[in-house]
């Protein structure tokens, strides 16, 4: 299972990339793998006020329809608006063309409450048991 | 499936389990609004109930020529519709539960759908709703949930009742509803501009309007668009067979009321609801969706489409709590539509508009009559009479006619106009004695 060193995670399988202000969100590796073949995904708007842990957005599979939550609160910045046409960029690249939107994040002590790649992947065996 | 009545001893048991005394209990309805119609006094055989009932039934005036519509026409409904309709396969109001299991009743919701999205133009229909104004709210709540916006500009041509219902629905939600007026005919393009900001989510048009005038709104749907609000049309479906479509002019949903297509009226309902949009709206669209794929075989199948948008599914994120259809009458326009085909349907809109402007024609020959023609009509329009419309209307129901519906029921001092609706029933015969009768009225 592909999980990148320089990203925190949730318990929920999302991802959060710090650039500076600018945070990254996404969903991992191992949600895609198991929500399946994604159809569809309903994104927050620009300028959206977000609280860590709340939700953000849909994604729909041909399997179900999943709520995500975001990983830090902040300000949303900008949608990948390439996910409407191409959904299935979730499934083939999660961590890069795959991510969801940007955040301008409000509260960096907020990260204390991620997980880095390890305790992530610590996390995945022990819910795979 | 049978029927399983309570017999009394279930019915003692659970209300004794929940702790209520008698099935009125039940209930808290004031004593002004309970029926008081059932006074049949006890130990009447069948037979003479039936009696009872029957007599009363004819006090309804059934077999009056009728000029009323206001958003309900009274067309002919050929004798196959009720046949096919009434196929035991067939007859149920609801949406299959195990729909996958029920293929024809699929293929009937998926055919009915295709005949929508043909009558407005639009790319997908839903499996319907309601009735009309049930089906302008959800294409309202759609506008608000796809723009984020909470402004709503509804023209006042827009029948009263679903302009109630509206304000009803959306009674504890935080929704302005701006009024823009009808300026002889015609929405007041002016007062729509000084409305249309960048808070309005929707604007909300009637083609043909409550007064009959029709309109050409490709103008007004392009502002709409450029605020980045969307354009709704309620409208009315037997009038497409030869008016431009809600998709010609622009409008991104088109809702109406599918009555006239092979409903009889009777007292308000059963109707039919149907909704119609463009394809970047589909995920917002409430309602079941019917949709066309093959199975494993590669042999044409029908399946429940989209249904992440659902109840079932998405819970308490769901599109809209609608999660049936209105199956029956959806059945009921599918065939209507169906056996007249592309030709009778066209052909039934030249009727009924030829019609009218007969009628139209014979009112001017009528001093005490004014028709109102400052915009084109199809198979209804406004009259202004040397009278209250409303005395008017009592005195023709002595000749057995339904002479129209007086508009100052809904308009303010509007007391002498008539709406008069003229469907392919009315024959010239009849045409004739009503222009007469009502020219001895006045």
């Amino acid at each position: 299972m592909n999980i990148p060193g320089n990203l925190l995670y949730t318990k929920d399988h999302e991802w959060a990339r710090i650039e500076g202000k600018i945070a990254y969100i996404g969903i991992t590796e191992y949600a895609q793998h198991s929500l399946g073949d994604i159809t569809f995904v309903e994104l927050p708007k620009s300028g959206q006020e977000l609280k860590q842990s709340s939700y953000c957005a849909t994604v729909e599979s041909v399997k179900a329809a999943s709520e995500v939550f975001v990983p830090l609160s902040g300000k949303v910045i900008s949608v990948n608006s390439q996910l409407s046409k191409n959904p299935e960029l979730i499934n083939q690249s999660p961590y890069d063309q795959g991510y969801f939107f940007t955040m301008e994040f409000s509260n960096a002590a907020e990260k204390n409450n991620l997980m880095d790649a390890k305790a992530y992947e610590t996390y995945l065996e022990s819910i795979s048991k | 499936m049978n029927f399983i009545p309570h017999t009394q001893g279930d019915i003692k048991q659970m209300l004794e389990t929940i702790g209520v005394k008698s099935i009125a209990g039940l209930f808290n309805i004031p004593a002004e609004l309970r029926p008081n119609s059932f006074d049949i006094a006890p130990g009447k055989s069948e037979f003479e109930v039936t009696e009872i009932l029957r007599k009363l039934s004819l006090k309804n005036a059934t077999g009056l020529v009728n000029f009323v519509g206001a958003g309900f026409y009274d067309h002919f409904i050929p004798a196959a519709v009720d046949s096919i309709t009434s196929r035991s396969e067939f007859y149920t109001a609801y949406t299959p539960y195990q729909p996958e299991c029920s293929q024809g009743w699929l293929q009937a919701i998926y055919e009915y759908q295709s005949i929508i999205c043909q009558l407005t133009g639009l790319d997908v229909s839903n499996a319907s709703l309601y009735d009309g104004g049930t089906a302008i709210f959800e294409a309202m709540m759609m506008a608000i949930r796809q723009t984020g916006r909470h402004k709503i500009i509804v023209d006042s041509g827009v029948n009263l009742i679903y302009r109630t219902m509206l304000y009803t629905y959306t009674l504890n939600l935080a929704i302005e509803f701006v009024e823009i007026p009808v300026i002889h005919g015609q929405s007041s393009r002016e007062a729509l501009f000084k409305h249309l900001d960048d808070k309005t989510a929707a604007v909300i048009f009637q083609n043909p309007n409550f007064f009959g005038a029709i309109d050409d709104y490709s103008d007004a749907v392009k502002e709409v668009h450029k605020s980045g609000a969307l354009a709704i049309a309620s409208v009315y479906p037997v009038s497409l067979g030869m008016l431009k479509t809600p998709a010609e002019m622009g409008f991104d949903i088109a809702t109406g009321e599918g009555q006239s297509l092979g409903i009889p009226l009777s007292f308000g309902g059963p109707y039919l609801g149907f909704l119609a949009v463009k394809n970047e709206l589909v995920r917002q669209m409430p309602g079941r969706i019917v949709g066309a794929t093959v199975d494993s075989d590669g042999k044409r199948g029908f399946v429940l489409t989209l249904q992440t948008r659902e109840q079932h599914i998405r819970r308490q994120r769901a599109t809209s709590n609608i999660c049936s259809n209105q199956a029956l009458c959806a059945l009921r326009a599918a065939v209507f539509v169906s056996l007249l085909g592309r030709n009778g349907f066209r052909l039934l809109a030249e009727q009924n508009y030829q019609r009218a402007e007969f009628v139209k024609e014979q009112l001017s020959k009528i001093g005490a009559v004014e028709v109102k023609r400052s915009s084109p009509t199809f198979n209804e329009f406004t009259v202004l009479l040397s009278k209250n419309a409303d005395e008017v209307v009592r005195l023709l129901i002595e000749k057995g006619f339904a002479a129209g519906f007086p508009l100052g029921r809904f308009y303010k001092g509007m007391d002498n106009y008539l709406l008069i609706a003229v469907t392919e029933k009315r024959t010239e015969e009849e045409i004739l004695s009503f222009t007469d009768c009502l020219k001895k009225v006045l």
